[in-house]
């Protein structure tokens, strides 16, 4: 490792290419290593061996920028990020994105709960299932669109109190139904699009339930072409419809709690 | 140090935390060196303000017998319990708990272990008929309650709580783990928020073969406890998670509750799922929630609940704490983050989250029996691994 002499960490740097090897390193190590790589003009960071280290990318940025994880990173993986890419080749825990900003998180397994928190821009791709809370209090303003694929099936709170931006549920590999309780509760603003005909009836009642149209479907489409080549799926079979909207019926569903004023 | 005997003014405490678990359902017993590694790595979870284990299996020898294990914040306290001891049971073996003075564990209080049976013609049989378990937790909660700067943190058979004010890798070399072994180990690293840290309230919380770790907090304390008071449990410690290991003792040893059904009860299912259940069912879970309602756990937990025929990991209803299960062969994983679990299974067979209020229960099974895994509870998985 060339920023600060230290050969403890098995750090190989090529070109703007840097190999760490992160077994046993603690997280603050870790992220300072990643931070003054950067800073000295690092473009690409493969992490050998990461193993629950936290914070991996939080708040960095630059487009150009990709970090490439071997290993389950820890919780608070590229929170605040606004910019660059993480790929995980593994599953991810807890809190991944959160106020994420902009740029791209690949997961090549599963994800945790609570991913996407407040996300504001940026995508967050994860091939496998995701746990709870995903997408929780997203929000998005006029070309600033978070989105979050998610390739099978999550659990409940899935977009709770969504403000804005978009999360698309594929269920590829699920017969059964891939979404838990409370499903868009409390949603106000943004969609959510899935590839499975649900009854939602016994969801959300603040939320409609609609075919996708043309216009939805060449927004997703931009999308599901980066997330089929992203995960060496099919795009065409990817794309296939029909697909389904799930919509806030009202941007203010609480006002009458807060306000003496029926809108 | 702080003393045994807390008198602070709280009424419990709130705690972020780190839970790990280790079963080998065959009852092949390992040293706590793995148990250390996992709860180790989630080091950042806690503030060195409480670590502990639970081990089961540790003690065959002495099978048989009621393993104590009391903490004495000095000699008069030391001499006043077993004046108790001496009165009531038929101590086999006594002996002070080996420990290693580590630089990190400079202050602790006396710590002291017993074998022992209560005895035949104990005084209390001039008032009542207490069977030995019941003899045992109601001398746990008179010592704990009554007997100054002197706390029974283990009680079981073939079981132990090794615990204290550190973090848990550093009581693990403390209690000197690696020189004790188990078939089932739990592992807690303790963030108390509301509470000082002390020697009594570190986790794991056991009485008789019941252990609980805890990462939450019970909103429902207050209910719970006074529940609890109602069947002469004492509540002496003013930690939340106190009541857990209670109620399960409660409801499984006293009123004969399974397992799978006490843990419906600690996290009842919600008034709209019931409604959705098939008559006989919906019947159950109305009964159980109308009998045990001050047995509810309110707040965000996750727990891992450790008896002498399994392990069982449990979330609250509405999952707001983290739990992640792992297996490889005959053992099984639980921990607060997946990462604990790949350090000392860099491979599992099969990763997954329970949901929440759902349990995972592992149950320990014939040494010959064929099925390596107990994989019926694997079908609830919410993740699948790739590995």
């Amino acid at each position: 490792m060339t920023t600060d002499g230290n050969t403890k960490t098995g750090g190989m740097i090529s070109g703007s290419m840097l190999a760490i090897d992160a077994k046993d390193m603690h997280y603050k190590e870790l992220n300072k290593i990643i931070r003054e790589s950067i800073l000295s003009g690092v473009k690409n960071i493969l992490l050998e061996n990461v193993n629950g280290q936290y914070y991996i990318g939080d708040g960095i940025k630059g487009d150009d920028i990709t970090i490439t994880v071997n290993g389950v990173p820890g919780n608070d993986l590229g929170v605040f990020m606004d910019g660059p890419s993480i790929i995980v080749n593994n599953n991810v825990q807890d809190n991944i994105g959160n106020t994420m900003n902009a740029g791209k998180i690949t997961v090549n397994g599963d994800a945790g709960d609570v991913i996407g928190y407040g996300m504001r821009g940026g995508r967050i791709y994860i091939r496998g299932n995701a746990g709870y809370r995903i997408g929780i209090h997203m929000k998005g303003y006029n070309e600033q669109i978070p989105v979050i694929i998610i390739g099978g099936k999550v659990g409940s709170f899935f977009g709770e109190y969504m403000a804005g931006g978009v999360m698309v549920l594929l269920s590829l590999d699920n017969s059964e139904e891939s979404v838990g309780e409370y499903f868009g509760v409390g949603m106000h603003g943004g969609a959510i699009y899935m590839k499975q005909k649900i009854d939602f009836s016994k969801y959300s009642k603040e939320v409609e339930f609609l075919e996708a149209n043309d216009s939805d479907m060449s927004f997703l489409k931009k999308y599901l072409s980066e997330y089929a080549k992203d995960f060496n799926l099919s795009s065409e079979d990817l794309i296939k419809g029909p697909f389904y909207k799930i919509i806030p019926s009202s941007a203010r569903p609480y006002a009458h709690l807060y306000t003496s004023a029926a809108f | 140090m702080l003393r045994l005997k807390n008198n602070f003014s709280i009424e419990h405490d709130i705690a972020g935390c780190g839970l790990c678990g280790i079963i080998n359902i065959k009852k092949i017993r390992t040293n706590g060196e793995d148990i250390k590694k996992a709860i180790a790595l989630e080091h950042d979870r806690g503030n060195g303000l409480g670590g502990g284990f639970a081990v089961y299996g540790c003690y065959p020898e002495y099978s048989e017998l009621y393993a104590f294990h009391v903490m004495y914040d000095d000699i008069a306290a030391k001499e006043a319990a077993e004046e108790y001891f001496k009165n009531n049971f038929i101590i086999e073996k006594q002996e002070s708990i080996p420990i290693f003075k580590t630089s990190k564990i400079n202050d602790h209080p006396i710590l002291h272990r017993y074998f022992m049976k209560p005895k035949s013609d104990r005084e209390d049989r001039l008032f009542n008929e207490l069977k030995d378990d019941d003899f045992v937790v109601k001398s746990v909660m008179l010592i704990n309650s009554d007997y100054d700067g002197a706390y029974v943190f283990s009680s079981g058979k073939n079981m132990g709580a090794f615990k204290g004010v550190g973090y848990p890798e550093d009581i693990a070399d403390f209690y000197m783990l690696d020189n004790v072994e188990g078939y089932m180990w739990t592992a807690h690293n303790r963030f108390p928020t509301n509470t000082p840290g002390w020697w009594g309230g570190a986790h794991p919380f056991t009485l008789l073969d019941w252990s609980i770790v805890h990462n939450g907090e019970i909103s429902s304390y207050g209910i719970n406890k006074r529940y609890l008071e109602m069947f002469k449990y004492n509540l002496a410690l003013k930690t939340d998670t106190e009541v857990i290991a209670y109620i399960l003792d409660l409801l499984i040893r006293k009123h004969g509750l399974p397992v799978e059904m006490a843990m419906n009860v600690l996290a009842a299912p919600f008034y709209q799922t019931i409604d959705k259940m098939e008559p006989e069912q919906k019947e159950l879970y109305t009964a159980l929630r109308q009998i045990y309602g001050s047995a509810l756990l309110n707040g965000p937990f996750a727990i891992i609940f450790g008896y002498p025929d399994g392990m069982v990991a449990l979330n609250d209803r509405i999952k707001l704490r983290p739990l992640v299960a792992g297996t490889k062969g005959d053992f099984t994983y639980i921990a607060s983050e997946e990462s604990s679990i790949r350090e000392i299974c860099s491979s599992p067979d099969v990763v997954w989250s329970p949901k929440a209020g759902e349990p995972i229960i592992i149950k320990t099974v014939k040494t010959d029996a064929k099925t390596a895994i107990n994989t019926e509870n694997i079908s609830q998985k919410q993740r699948l691994i790739i590995s």
